[in-house]
């Protein structure tokens, strides 16, 4: 379970995020949507603890990402927006070492990568060096590099950012896996089509701020709205843009 | 411990697949500075040559007018070309370069010396070129003995003793020893060795900080429940290995040149075989910790590889500055002196090619001095490491 608790964060004289509040709860799919430059990746990167709130709490399973941050962390797996991967290692080597840096020993090491590699579909290129990989075997080598640990939670900034049709499919497929394994999966888009097929609750920020947590379904509800497009519309009003 | 050392591993394993950081810390940093050394030495010693072993050449004009001379100069071993060169000629020859050095007799040459009055002789050379100046010198030694020995040979036949127009001998004594000869020379061998352990670091301090960055996985790194001074520490503790091989290698390729380039024919003899390189490898020790360190601070701070690659290039030039200093105040090593580092390590080497004794205390504080100031700045790399400004 991820919770955000009254999250601020400025930069300068910009307040980025402002007093922002949710829970991603287990064995569901959060989307956080909301415009570019909204606010999204900052209020990532302050749960996953490479930002440090100027106000409020972030938790991961009830521990406090910046009190308790590595035993925090260990509950998390995290595929930032930026997904770099080592090129003159190859695709095991660099799921290999994150996994040790997670601390994970090396006998189930061999055997949580073969399961990863497995689910993902990664037959083909584990062992080739990632110089010249594909955006979607890239992604797949990033993914299986932060489920490497069998986290509990996964955080995944802007996943389908540059993959094609396919790819999107193969993550979809993923992330409804993770779930039905009674994960907590947060993922952050400003597509809407991609978080109404497949999130269970979202979260919609603008301009730093919350403006509608709920269930897809309760949305819709809400709003009246016929399609589940309108009904983002009217949330949003004309606050921020999303495609 | 266990973060780190998985670092190390992974960055070592990294770099060393990469093609850029062999090139640079296998093979031009540590080879760079002893082939460079070995040609000019054999440079030198071919000028050398020439200046000792080759018979002097000059080209004689008027010869007939001066047989006394003529025969003097043949007697001292000088090559004489005769030609029939006006003054105007011998000048514009010279000048193009056809001719080094001419020595005209004038046609009142005979008259002038039968009266015993100062009977001229023109020596055309060029200053500005250095061979030139030196074949006109040495001509002009050999003429001055000519023109002596006829003075005493005239005082002689005057009855007077040739010794009263002597009244100063000079004897030259040259206290350069054939070590401390070489020093002159050797003296820049030490900022190439200096050279050759920063240059082994380069790329794997710019790949592992400004290269993680660039490359986008640095995010996902920065999120792992791992201290950030287990990633620095593997990262420095990597530089420092490639650093260690690029000072081994570069040690060997200096002791290899040594043996082939024979420096006693240079009047010079230096104290450097296997033995040496090991004591200077232990000198150098302390130097590799400091140098990783500073390298990838500095490359911490930048946001593109090729942004570090402009920092940390003029960084390669740190260690000369200590170094230029001593060399214009030359500098003697004094155990004040062993704080500063790069200079101290220069010192010691130094010490160690002239034959010197060198004091154990001043050992230990070279290495302590380096060695903390290491430590200040991993220090301060973990700390810009733990920033948030790190994620740029």
């Amino acid at each position: 379970m991820i919770e955000a608790e009254n999250l601020s964060k400025r930069f300068g004289a910009v307040e980025a995020v402002r007093d922002v509040s949710f829970v991603a709860r287990d064995g569901e799919i959060t989307g956080i949507l909301g415009a570019n430059g909204a606010g999204k990746s900052t209020c990532l990167r302050m749960l996953y603890g490479v930002l440090t709130p100027d106000g409020g709490q972030a938790r991961i399973d009830g521990m406090d990402i910046g009190g308790e941050t590595s035993k925090a962390r260990a509950h998390l797996g995290v595929l930032p927006h930026a997904a770099g991967l080592y090129g003159n290692l190859t695709a095991r080597e660099n799921i290999h070492y994150f996994g040790a840096l997670q601390g994970v020993r090396s006998e189930r090491l061999a055997s949580r990568t073969a399961e990863l590699v497995r689910i993902l579909g990664m037959e083909g290129f584990i062992e080739r060096r990632a110089k010249g990989f594909s955006q979607g075997q890239r992604i797949k080598t990033a993914l299986a590099r932060a489920l490497i640990h069998d986290p509990g939670n996964i955080v995944l900034d802007e996943p389908t950012n540059g993959l094609d049709v396919m790819a999107i499919r193969n993550l979809r497929e993923m992330l409804l896996a993770l779930k039905a394994q009674g994960r907590c999966v947060l993922f952050s888009s400003h597509v809407m089509q991609e978080v109404a097929a497949l999130c269970d609750r979202v979260v919609i920020i603008g301009h730093g701020r919350v403006l509608a947590d709920a269930t897809v379904q309760s949305i819709r509800e809400r709003s009246g709205a016929p399609t589940l497009e309108e009904a983002f519309l009217q949330v949003l009003g004309d606050s921020a843009g999303v495609s | 411990m266990h973060a780190l050392f998985t670092v190390f591993g992974k960055e070592f394993l990294e770099n060393l697949r990469d093609r850029r950081t062999l090139l640079s810390a296998l093979l031009f940093g540590p080879l760079f500075g002893p082939l460079l050394f070995g040609l000019m030495v054999s440079r030198m010693l071919n000028q050398s040559v020439v200046e000792s072993d080759e018979p002097l050449r000059l080209i004689l004009s008027g010869g007939e007018l001066a047989p006394g001379l003529t025969r003097y100069l043949e007697s001292q071993g000088v090559k004489l070309t005769l030609e029939n060169l006006s003054e105007t000629e011998a000048r514009a020859a010279v000048h193009a370069g056809r001719a080094q050095v001419v020595l005209i007799i004038p046609k009142e040459f005979a008259a002038r010396f039968i009266a015993a009055t100062p009977a001229p002789v023109l020596l055309v050379a060029d200053s500005t070129d250095s061979q030139t100046r030196k074949i006109a010198d040495r001509a002009r030694i050999i003429l001055g003995g000519y023109a002596s020995s006829i003075a005493q040979l005239r005082l002689q036949a005057r009855g007077v003793n040739p010794l009263l127009a002597v009244p100063v001998a000079v004897n030259d004594v040259d206290v350069a020893t054939p070590t401390g000869r070489a020093v002159v020379v050797l003296g820049f061998m030490t900022y190439f060795v200096l050279f050759a352990v920063l240059m082994g670091g380069l790329y794997l301090a710019i790949d592992s900080t400004a290269g993680e960055r660039e490359r986008g996985s640095l995010e996902a790194l920065l999120s792992l429940p791992v201290p950030r001074s287990s990633l620095v520490g593997g990262k420095i503790l990597a530089t420092c290995a490639y650093m260690c091989i690029s000072l081994a290698l570069s040690l060997t390729a200096f002791v290899c040149v040594f043996r082939f380039v024979p420096l006693e024919r240079l009047g010079m003899s230096a104290n450097l075989n296997s033995g040496t390189a090991l004591i200077f490898f232990a000198i150098c020790l302390p130097f590799v910790p400091l140098g990783a360190a500073l390298m990838t601070f500095v490359a911490s701070f930048t946001r593109s590889y090729r942004e570090a690659q402009t920092y940390l290039t003029a960084v390669l030039l740190v260690p000369t500055l200590p170094i230029a200093f001593a060399s214009i105040y030359s500098l003697k090593t004094r155990s004040a002196l062993m704080f500063i580092p790069s200079l101290s390590q220069h010192l010691l080497m130094t010490s160690v090619l002239k034959d010197e004794p060198i004091a154990a205390l001043d050992v230990w504080v070279s290495a302590a001095a380096s060695l903390a100031a290491a430590l200040v700045l991993m220090v301060l790399t973990a700390r810009h490491w733990r920033r948030e400004t790190m994620l740029g």
